[in-house]
């Protein structure tokens, strides 16, 4: 019997379709990263007796948050979402207003002679305080330093804080530093913040 | 006997193997990119808060992790149900975290060494209590740089 002998099937296309599954994958798969605030922890205290620095009221902005997760800024209740304006009038005062902090002139490149406020965020919490609401807290007080520095920014140099030189990126830092203090920790009054 | 004929002759021809090594490397490749190298095992669950303020965690050689939250279930009747901290692969005590920080120290280049950031992975669950003596000890330890896992969402969800 004749018999036509059977072809082989044609391999081959396959490494090409093999690749463009590679790529395919490799384009589509996003590889979990994390994300993070970054933060700096103050040093450690050098001597067992540190005196407190002397701040003046007027300089310091005290976010307590209590037990019961109830936000309070300079004794005063405060709603989350409101914290972001007030850090923002608090690090620039705009008025100069006597409560809100000092500024002092200082030099910084770019900008000559700047007045750059003295003030100064602390951030207190309960030991029973939950987590997330302090880092929510915490969130809402690093956003309005970057929100000031972004304006900063874009008034200066007409671009986003991110996408500048180094150089110019630390000037702008300078004039809006980010001064938050998270003081040692200590049991706060349970009627703070209500 | 034909049967027997047939199958000698003719059959199935053999299929082509040839990219076979191909479909073998893409399978290697995928997962090798795929696979993030997970180091540990977590033992505790972590539910990441949110932040609007995050940055992606660049250059992984140099963050080391501390993982803070209520034990998984197995080891709830030994560990109780109260968030603990995890290092490496084993549940620590916070005065562990010391001598964690130095032998992850030693373990890196002198030149990396102070750039070495501790990332708190904390359940959003846990109380500021056990975060803030973590926080004590890396002082002490003077690991400062610290960053907050936190999953990154829009500032409309947030508030």
């Amino acid at each position: 019997m004749a018999r036509r002998p059977l072809q082989e099937i044609n391999a081959g296309s396959m490494a090409d379709i093999a690749f463009l599954l590679l790529i395919f994958f490799l384009v589509t798969t996003t590889m979990s990263t994390n994300t993070g605030m970054q933060r700096k922890l103050p040093p450690p205290p050098e001597k067992k007796e540190q005196k407190d620095i002397d701040v003046k009221e007027r300089n310091v902005m005290v976010v307590l948050i209590n037990k019961d997760n109830n936000i309070a800024i300079k004794g005063r209740p405060i709603q989350l979402k409101d914290i972001c304006e007030k850090t923002k009038i608090f690090f620039t005062n705009p008025n100069n207003d006597e409560n809100l902090p000092e500024k002092k002139i200082k030099e910084i490149p770019f900008f000559g002679k700047y007045p750059v406020s003295k003030g100064v965020v602390s951030l207190q919490t309960d030991r029973n305080t939950n987590y997330e609401k302090y880092l929510q807290v915490n969130n809402e007080l690093v956003r309005a330093v970057n929100e000031l520095r972004d304006e900063k920014a874009m008034q200066k140099f007409g671009k986003p804080f991110d996408e500048l030189e180094k150089e110019k990126q630390k000037a702008i830092s300078e004039i809006y530093p980010l001064n938050i203090s998270e003081a040692e920790p200590r049991r706060i009054a349970a009627g703070a913040g209500k | 006997m034909a049967k027997f004929a047939r199958k000698g002759k003719g059959g199935t021809p053999a299929i082509s193997t040839a990219s076979l090594p191909d479909i073998v490397f893409m399978l290697l490749f995928f997962f090798m990119t795929v696979t993030t190298m997970k180091e540990v095992d977590l033992k505790v669950q972590i539910s990441k808060p949110k932040a609007t303020e995050v940055k992606k965690i660049e250059n992984k050689a140099l963050v080391k992790y501390i993982n803070i939250g209520v034990p998984i279930t197995k080891y709830q009747s030994k560990f109780g149900k109260e968030p603990i901290i995890q290092l490496n692969d084993a549940f620590a005590k916070v005065r562990d975290i010391g001598p964690w920080v130095d032998a992850v120290r030693s373990d890196m280049d002198a030149e990396n060494r102070s750039k070495m950031t501790t990332a708190l992975k904390i359940d959003k669950n846990a109380k500021m209590g056990i975060v803030t003596d973590v926080k004590q000890e890396l002082r002490k330890a003077k690991a400062l740089k610290i960053t907050y896992i936190a999953d990154k969402t829009t500032k409309d969800e947030f508030n």
